[in-house]
């Protein structure tokens, strides 16, 4: 049975944060995801977001941790080398009567040390963003895009280099407090460690009630997003948020672009029983494209290549007005068992700094001593964003640079197999989707999936019956229409 | 960078590229280069394993890859290059191509320029069909070439969404291998393929066609485990009560194909908002000078036969091209019960092939009239008329209507 000093379980943001931070000291860290790939839950469906701060109440953790870890995220972009753009947000008036919502979110704001808040005439406005009409508005330029999952997967990429053992497709389906450790049980074997950090998201009940009696309720709350094809990157330069609905402790349907020159629509709110269900439904794609449209008039019909949702872990029901603080606590039944409960938006923007303090409620009971040998990550620039030079001279050190795969994104071949060649062993398509982009446009894979397919089965050697899209149990194919004798 | 100067490029070798280059070479242009992104010739042909190719053209029905071969003999009896695997990234308003393949960057200097990109698939986002997200929806044209290209089965209970003709021909296709089909489901109160399709691949194999149907949601959290259809009424609303849940494992989706003009916007081509195509006159040239456009990048064509016809004159055109521009020109607008007409402008006279669409299918005898200033001047009656069915007229413009500078309308009337 192996043993480790620190278990974490969930390969999320959250998990992969404090892997990450982990993986800077002489630990053996384990990281259990149920996903084929991390980020496979709510830290790869959200807005992507890098908050300001100005939505939480003051003295709140989640305020705390949003401030704080906003400021650490240039340096984390530099350090991981992932996309962040700092675009810049504005909360918009629709009326006279919504000025007092900037009001009081700038007021707040300044509270939680955000600067430079501002608020300014919908004439001045126009003049930054030419198709949105607005009463006036918040000008925010603290708030920030990432994409979410690549930052999560350089996280845990990192990690994985500097010696941290991710087990995918591994759920954790048995906790047992010993004498100085925890015996951790998985279908895929047992394992035991000195620390169990549980990093869970929307199954944070399910891990403690492995240990203890939990005394807090989850109410999943479903997000739905519609994703806009590159073609109408123009139509904002900044995110358009709406002034937030207080009833449900969400920031409302908003229009975010990504670091990509798609524009994300959403997400929309909807408390629901089942935390796996993440269908999308003709109605609120109706209401996102119909709210949207009230922010942006000139929005086109055929504008939109892709719909997915995610599902928020809140800690309050809807009747309860749907907001509650985060809880990153150690359990005093069950001393060693960390907990991080609830981590809801703004959980990307906290997440490092959550990492931190977790780091140093663990430095309270193992002792940390930093590597001398930490690996950096390097991540090659995509062809799509090297210059001419740059792309003869890499075509003629290795030509599966010069063939492209993805159509719609131009995703080559080189990129997509260094995609599958992940430190993680992560090999699905939503794999390749996520780390090289074959597949993420406006055609949705018509083009790449057949390339991708032939490069798992001769490259990679994989059995066209294994092939899988997203999940353990997502297989693509049944075998060959005919099979043939050799 | 590798630089090369040539007189006329073709993007895109399936048949109507190759067409264009063989047209192209007969009407004296020396030095062509044609390229494509697959690693072979022809486009999507070599997937069309069923018959029915060149019949008009030939007299002989020939499957897709018997079809297009005849065009790459062609192409090898007058020395033209294409280049494969490689893809055009993009080309500017002097007629510089940027390629790039194995060998390194391409930069293609070249005096005209055939776009014959074709098309895409619409994809389940661009019906916007709600559900979860599971493994086992493809889109018609992608689960043939698992089938035919790469011997690899992608379903066994398959559910087909649009009776356009790729989801026709994939029904029958998978019940040849043993696959049961549960049926293809249409929005519309008709198929949206060629009534022969429908007859050949539907009705021969006893595969129901739900007419009137759409798919409400998509169930399965891993593979597809179930779809449901509901009837829909006249206003498009969905019939309440009418909801069926079926088992199935595989959605297929053949709701329509979308022009590939990312190529022809970057530069700043006009494209129409209908046919997805740009905006072309009657030698198919499109709004940048030099710049022609066939094939399924013009509009989604029903046969590859009337495909060729519009191949060989973009071919031609670009071959005489001459820079020069005349002062006249028509706007030839679709009226009254015409969904879209090419070309969109005519700018010089002589006899020109319209190739149009109706709206509605109507089983009685309609006629369309071509009109300018109120006066007609071309009519042609037809017994039926469907908008499955590509309606193909020639019509003289003279000088003199040219000089008007009036629009030409066309209409259709009973």
């Amino acid at each position: 049975m192996k043993k480790f000093h620190v278990a974490i379980i969930g390969g999320g943001v959250i998990g992969s944060s404090i892997a990450w931070n982990l993986s800077k000291y002489k630990l053996d860290v384990v990281v259990f995801e149920m996903g084929s790939d991390i980020a496979s839950g709510a830290s790869k469906a959200n807005s992507g977001v890098i908050h300001s701060g100005i939505n939480s109440p003051p003295s709140s953790l989640k305020a705390r941790f949003c401030v704080e870890g906003n400021k650490m995220f240039q340096m984390l972009a530099n350090k991981l080398d992932f996309s962040l753009k700092w675009v810049g947000k504005y909360v918009i008036a629709k009326n006279e009567e919504e000025i007092k919502e900037l009001e009081h979110l700038k007021k707040v704001g300044r509270k939680n040390k955000v600067p430079n808040l501002e608020i300014i005439e919908g004439k001045v406005l126009k003049k930054r963003e030419p198709n949105i009409s607005c009463f006036a508005g918040l000008w925010v330029p603290t708030a920030g895009i990432i994409l979410p999952y690549e930052f999560t997967i350089a996280l845990a990429e990192n990690a994985a280099i500097n010696d941290v053992k991710f087990f995918l497709e591994t759920k954790v389906i048995g906790l047992k407090k010993q004498k100085n450790s925890f015996l951790i049980k998985t279908n895929k074997g047992n394992s035991s460690a000195e620390l169990v950090i549980n990093a869970a998201g929307i199954n944070c009940k399910k891990i403690v009630n492995m240990l203890e009696e939990p005394n807090f309720n989850i109410f999943p709350c479903r997000g739905e997003y519609l994703v806009l094809d590159k073609n109408y990157c123009n139509l904002v330069n900044s995110m358009i948020y709406p002034v937030p609905q207080k009833d449900l402790g969400v920031l409302g349907v908003h229009l975010t672009p990504t670091v990509e020159g798609n524009i994300l629509i959403g997400p929309s709110a909807e408390f629901i029983d089942d935390p796996y269900d993440k269908r999308t439904t003709k109605e609120m794609m109706d209401i996102l494209f119909y709210e949207a449209k009230e922010i942006l008039p000139n929005l086109p019909e055929k504008a939109v290549i892709n719909a997915y949702s995610g599902i928020r872990c809140k800690l309050a029901s809807s009747k309860e007005g749907g907001w509650a603080d985060y809880r990153i606590e150690e359990s005093k039944k069950t001393p060693g068992f960390i907990n991080l409960l609830g981590i809801e938006s703004p959980g990307l923007t906290a997440a490092p700094a959550i990492a931190n303090e977790v780091t140093k409620m663990i430095s309270k009971s193992v002792e940390l001593k930093t590597k001398t040998d930490f690996k950096i990550r390097s991540r090659k620039k995509r062809f799509s964003q090297m210059n001419p030079k740059e792309q003869s001279d890499l075509i003629k050190k290795d030509k599966r640079w010069g063939r492209i795969i993805c159509r719609c994104e131009h995703a080559t071949e080189a990129e997509v197999i260094n995609a599958f060649s992940n430190p993680l062993k992560a090999q699905t398509l939503s794999a390749a989707k996520y780390r090289c982009r074959a597949g993420m446009g406006r055609c949705q894979g018509g083009f790449c999936t057949q390339h991708i397919v032939r490069i798992l089965e001769k490259q990679f050697q994989i059995d066209i019956k294994k092939i899988k899209l997203r999940s353990t149990n997502s297989h693509l194919f049944y075998g060959r229409t005919r099979e043939t004798k050799k | 960078m590798i630089n090369h100067k040539v007189d006329v490029t073709v993007i895109g070798a399936g048949p109507a590229g190759l067409t264009a280059a063989v047209s192209a070479s007969e009407y004296g242009a020396k030095n062509i280069l044609v390229i494509d992104r697959n690693s072979w010739i022809g486009g999507i042909l070599p997937q069309c394993i069923h018959d029915g190719f060149g019949v008009e053209e030939t007299g002989r029905s020939m499957t897709g890859p018997e079809y297009v071969d005849m065009y790459i003999d062609m192409a090898k009896k007058k020395n033209i290059d294409i280049l494969t695997e490689t893809m055009v990234l993009k080309f500017n308003r002097n007629l510089n191509i940027i390629a790039v393949n194995k060998d390194g960057l391409h930069n293609i200097s070249t005096k005209s320029i055939v776009l014959a990109m074709g098309c895409r698939e619409k994809t389940r986002w661009n019906a916007l069909i709600p559900g979860d997200r599971p493994s086992g929806i493809y889109t018609a044209g992608v689960a043939q070439s698992f089938i035919n290209l790469y011997n690899i089965m992608p379903g066994r209970n398959v559910i087909i969404l649009g009776s356009g003709d790729v989801g026709l021909i994939m029904a029958r296709r998978l019940k040849f291998e043993g696959v049961n089909v549960l049926g293809v489901v249409e929005i519309l109160p008709y198929a949206s393929g060629l009534p022969r399709n429908v007859v050949q691949c539907l009705d021969d194999y006893d595969i129901p066609l739900f007419l009137n149907h759409t798919i409400t949601y998509i169930k399965g959290k891993e593979r597809l485990e179930s779809v449901t259809i509901a009837q829909i009424d006249e206003k498009m609303n969905i019939v309440l009560g009418s909801e069926k849940e079926i088992k199935c494992d595989t959605l297929l989706l053949s709701l329509g194909l979308i022009p590939e003009n990312e190529l022809s916007k970057d530069v700043g081509i006009t494209v129409d908002n209908i046919t997805g195509g740009p905006i072309v006159n009657q030698n198919l040239e499109t709004s940048l000078s030099g710049v022609f456009a066939c094939g399924n990048c013009l509009q989604v064509y029903d046969t590859v036969d009337s495909l060729s016809i519009d191949a060989k004159h973009a071919g031609k055109n670009a071959a005489k091209y001459i820079k020069k521009k005349g002062n006249s020109k028509l706007k030839v607008v679709p009226g009254k019960g015409i969904r879209y007409i090419i070309p969109q402008v005519i700018t010089a006279p002589g006899k020109i092939r319209f190739t149009l669409r109706v709206e509605k299918p109507k089983l009685t005898t309609s006629c369309i009239h071509f009109i300018i200033n109120s006066r007609q001047i071309f009519k042609k009656k037809l017994p039926y008329i469907n908008p499955a069915n590509m309606i193909e007229i020639n019509v003289d413009v003279t000088q003199d209507l040219l000089k008007s500078n009036k629009n030409l309308e066309v209409v259709l009337s009973e």
